[in-house]
Formats: C-alpha cells, structure tokens, sequence
C-alpha cells in the first residue's frame, strides 16, 4: 500500500445513542439503522488492526461515547497500543469517578462540547439541561490534569457571541478551542433555514477568532473553521476520500466519513466480517472516490484537484443528487447556485423552528442521508 | 525561551516513535507531526529539568557543530513550539 493512502487517524463512533438532540448533530438521518454495536472484544480488535495499519490517533465519539459501560477498556486497550486518544464526548452522563479513572488508565484528550455562553441558549441547541453540568466536567477535566479542547458549533444564533465563547474557554482553562461552524449536511442541512448565518456575522466572528488566536498564542490554541457555504473553494473533506481517515460506525461499517453510508450505491464492508486491512485497501465503497479517477469537469483539470479533492461528496449529493458531482461549495460548480441561493436567502430573517436530533423526527424525514454538522475533522500528520 | 529555560512538553503533546517512517511524532488533539530527526533529539531532551544551554551542549557535540549554531536553531525551534502551545518553559 502506498503511503499515499495511509489512514493516521480512527474515528470510532463507539454509539449513536446520545442524551443531547442537537440540531446539526452529525450522525446520519437515519442513525436508528445502525443500532446492533459492536462490542467490546471486537473494538479491541480494531484497535489492534488500525495501529497496524499506521493508525497514530484515535477519536473516541459517537453519539454519547460515556454511554458505553465499556468504555474503560477500550481506553486502556487504546493506550497500550500506544494511541493517542481524544474523548469527544458532551459531557452528560459523566461521575468524577469515571473520569479520574479515563486519566489513570492514560486517556490523552478530554474535547467537551459547548453549544453557547449561557444554558438558556445553549440547552436549546441541545434540546436538553446540561450547560450548567457541562461547565462543571469541563471543570473536573483540568483539576484531574487531563489537557482540555472546548468545542463549539457555530451558527447564526451564536455567531455574534464568539468573544464570550472565547472567554468561557479561558476561563474554563482550555488548551483548545475549536470554534467550528456547522457544515450544512445532514441534520444541521435539515436545520439550514435557521441556522446559516449571514456573512457579515462571519466575517466578524472571524476577525475575533483572528485577534483571540494572536492574544492567546502558545496558550489556547483558537481554531476557526469557516463553513463551507461561504468559501470560495471547497475543503479537502476528511483529507480526502479514504487517504488519512477511518470512521466506524457503531454497527461496524467502515467508511471514509461520518456519513458514507447514507449515499447511495456505494458498498461498505463490516469489521464483523472481514479484517480492517483488507476493506481499507480494496473495499468498494472506498475505491469509489479514491484517487483522481472518478473526478468530472470541472474538478479533473483543476489546478486543485489535489488540494481539495473535489470537496465533500455527501454535500455533492445532498445537493445535486448526485455524488460523484463537484461539490457545489466551489465556484466553479455549474450547481454552485444553490449554495449563492441559500446564502441570499439567510439574509432574510425570518424565525424557523428546530427540528431536534430524535429517531421520531428522524422517521418522518424521508431522506436517508447524514452528514458532518459537528467539525471533527482532524488533520494528518504535516511533515516538519 | 533563553538558554536558563526548562522547557518541556505541553501536556497535550506526545512522542510516539512510529514504525512505518522510522521517525518520531509528535501527537496532539486532532493533529501530528512528523518530526525529523534533529526535531526529535531536542523534544526527547525536552524534560522541564535540563536547560536548552544543557541540550545546546549534547547536541553540538553529537552532530560536532559549533554550539552557537546549534544553540540558535535550537532557540527558534523551541520558540516555534512554544508559540504553537506545544512546548513550555517549566515553572
């Protein structure tokens, strides 16, 4: 295998069971397929397997990560395989018990998620009470040592408040803060109407993030993550299509982003069934968007083919129906009006109500894709 | 950053010797790098008990440089690390 496509990182969504019903959750629509999770043995396994295959970081998520009683071993076995291993968790339900025990067994990384600066607001984005909970594990994470990221998806309704945001975060201790605005797939594209900001709001939170990463260097690391809607090109999506990434699901499907397995046509192997090795090489869902191949116009002469690889293929589809199409985000899109359309549109206000992350409303929708509203992309290794 | 400094690893910065490139990485949340060698002596060295004046002195005698040299690479690479969040002085 060449170096090429080596994955450095393991999203294990360990779970989509979670207390919070975020409105741009990153799970697919219909997450309630994908309910028969692995257990624990099996996950050891994959640990086992993805280190092998050059795997260095491992992203434990879901869902709610803490919901899984075994959550213990998996960490100890991550550690002695010598991963670095990130929880990415909301916080709810988590003892300091529990947590004093993650930092004995040599969890790396504590990320919690903040949904705003106060609990009316951000219980609203959660669809649940737990602002006042989430600051006081946020709180535990330093007092045990453990180095803490806060993350907070951004959108029109906090977008103006990133200073507070910011100063939660230092207040809190953080060693990080990802401030990521939603990407419109999935839930948070169910909720576009009423959650895409104008840009105006974002290009001030965005000057504010600027002057907040300056004044906190080597402190707070402050990223900013701009939403796809209003970029002039597309972001290289997970690095590319099957090059640095694995995500499972919790049903065990292996897939080159959070939401491969809602696009259409595309087979997806099991580590159930067949070693991991053996579907990161040659499974066909990951061949599908591999490499330059599949690309049309205008990606397949573009200078920056292979800087962006095309863009998000669930944005693609999503979309335009169609996945392997550019993805409309770019300007040089022939769909790229959609994208100018909502944009104009997010300049009228007008209030839309939430549809909340639940099997309920998941039913009743009849798309059957999912998406990446939650930032959680990481990047590979750069080499100094 | 000075040669009295004690730097060490931030506490969310790693190093993992890594089998398929025979290098050293260092790991944080959500990122890595890939450390060339030179890069991995001083993070190795990079304890919060020695100082960079210390690690200035092995390093000039291991690779047979003059320490000046050294000791300003050294500095700008640890002060790159610094401003990045990923190496401090200890207290």
């Amino acid at each position: 295998m060449i170096e090429a496509y080596r994955p450095y990182t393991l999203v294990a969504e360990l779970t989509y069971r979670c207390p919070l019903r975020c409105v741009y959750c990153s799970n697919p629509l219909d997450y309630g397929r994908h309910d028969r999770e692995l257990d624990t043995a099996t996950w050891r396994r994959v640990f086992r397997e993805a280190e092998d295959l050059g795997v260095v970081q491992l992203n434990l998520t879901g869902g709610e990560p803490l919901v899984r009683d075994d959550l213990e071993a998996l960490v100890e076995e991550a550690r002695r395989l010598d991963l670095y291993t990130n929880l990415i968790t909301s916080g709810i339900p988590l003892r300091r018990e529990r947590l004093a025990r993650f930092r004995a067994l040599g969890l790396d990384n504590v990320q919690i998620s903040i949904q705003d600066t106060a609990a009316p607001a951000s219980d609203r984005i959660a669809g649940l009470r737990s602002f006042d909970r989430k600051l006081e594990i946020a709180s535990w994470v330093k007092e045990l040592g453990f180095p803490l990221t806060l993350n907070t998806v951004l959108h029109r309704e906090n977008l103006d408040r990133v200073e507070e945001i910011v100063a939660l975060a230092e207040r809190l201790g953080a060693d990080r803060l990802e401030l990521a605005n939603a990407q419109y797939v999935g839930w948070a594209l169910s909720n576009r109407a009423a959650l895409l900001p104008t840009r105006e709001q974002l290009e001030r939170a965005r000057a504010v993030a600027g002057d907040a990463r300056q004044r906190l260097r080597g402190r707070m690391e402050v990223l900013f993550v701009t939403p796809d809607y209003y970029a002039e090109f597309p972001k290289a999506c997970m690095d590319g299509w099957g090059r640095r990434f694995i995500v499972i699901s919790p049903d065990g499907l292996v897939l080159p982003c959070h939401a491969a397995h809602t696009l259409p046509g595309l087979h997806f192997d099991s580590v159930r069934e067949r070693p991991l090795e053996e579907i990161w090489r040659d499974s066909p869902g990951f061949s599908a968007f591999r490499g330059l191949a599949w690309m049309p116009e205008p990606c397949r002469s573009c200078d920056r083919r292979e800087l962006d690889f095309g863009g998000c293929r669930c944005q693609a589809f999503l979309l335009t129906g169609n996945a392997a199409a550019t993805d409309p985000v770019c300007r040089l899109s022939p769909d790229h009006g959609l994208i100018e359309k909502a944009r104009e549109a997010a300049t009228e206000t007008q209030p839309t109500p939430f549809i909340y992350r639940s099997l309920a409303s998941s039913a009743t929708r009849s798309e059957r894709w999912g998406g990446l509203g939650e930032e959680r992309r990481s990047l590979p290794p750069s080499t100094k | 950053m000075d040669a009295s400094s004690r730097p060490r690893l931030a506490p969310k910065a790693r190093l993992r010797f890594d089998r398929k490139s025979s290098r050293y990485m260092l790991l944080y949340p959500e990122r890595g790098l890939v450390l060339n060698p030179t890069a991995a002596d001083v993070l190795q060295r990079c304890t919060g008990e020695r100082t960079v004046g210390s690690i200035v002195e092995e390093l000039a005698q291991k690779y047979g440089h003059e320490p000046p040299a050294v000791e300003r690479e050294v500095m700008d690479f640890l002060q790159t690390m610094a401003d990045r969040g990923l190496v401090q002085a200890a207290m």
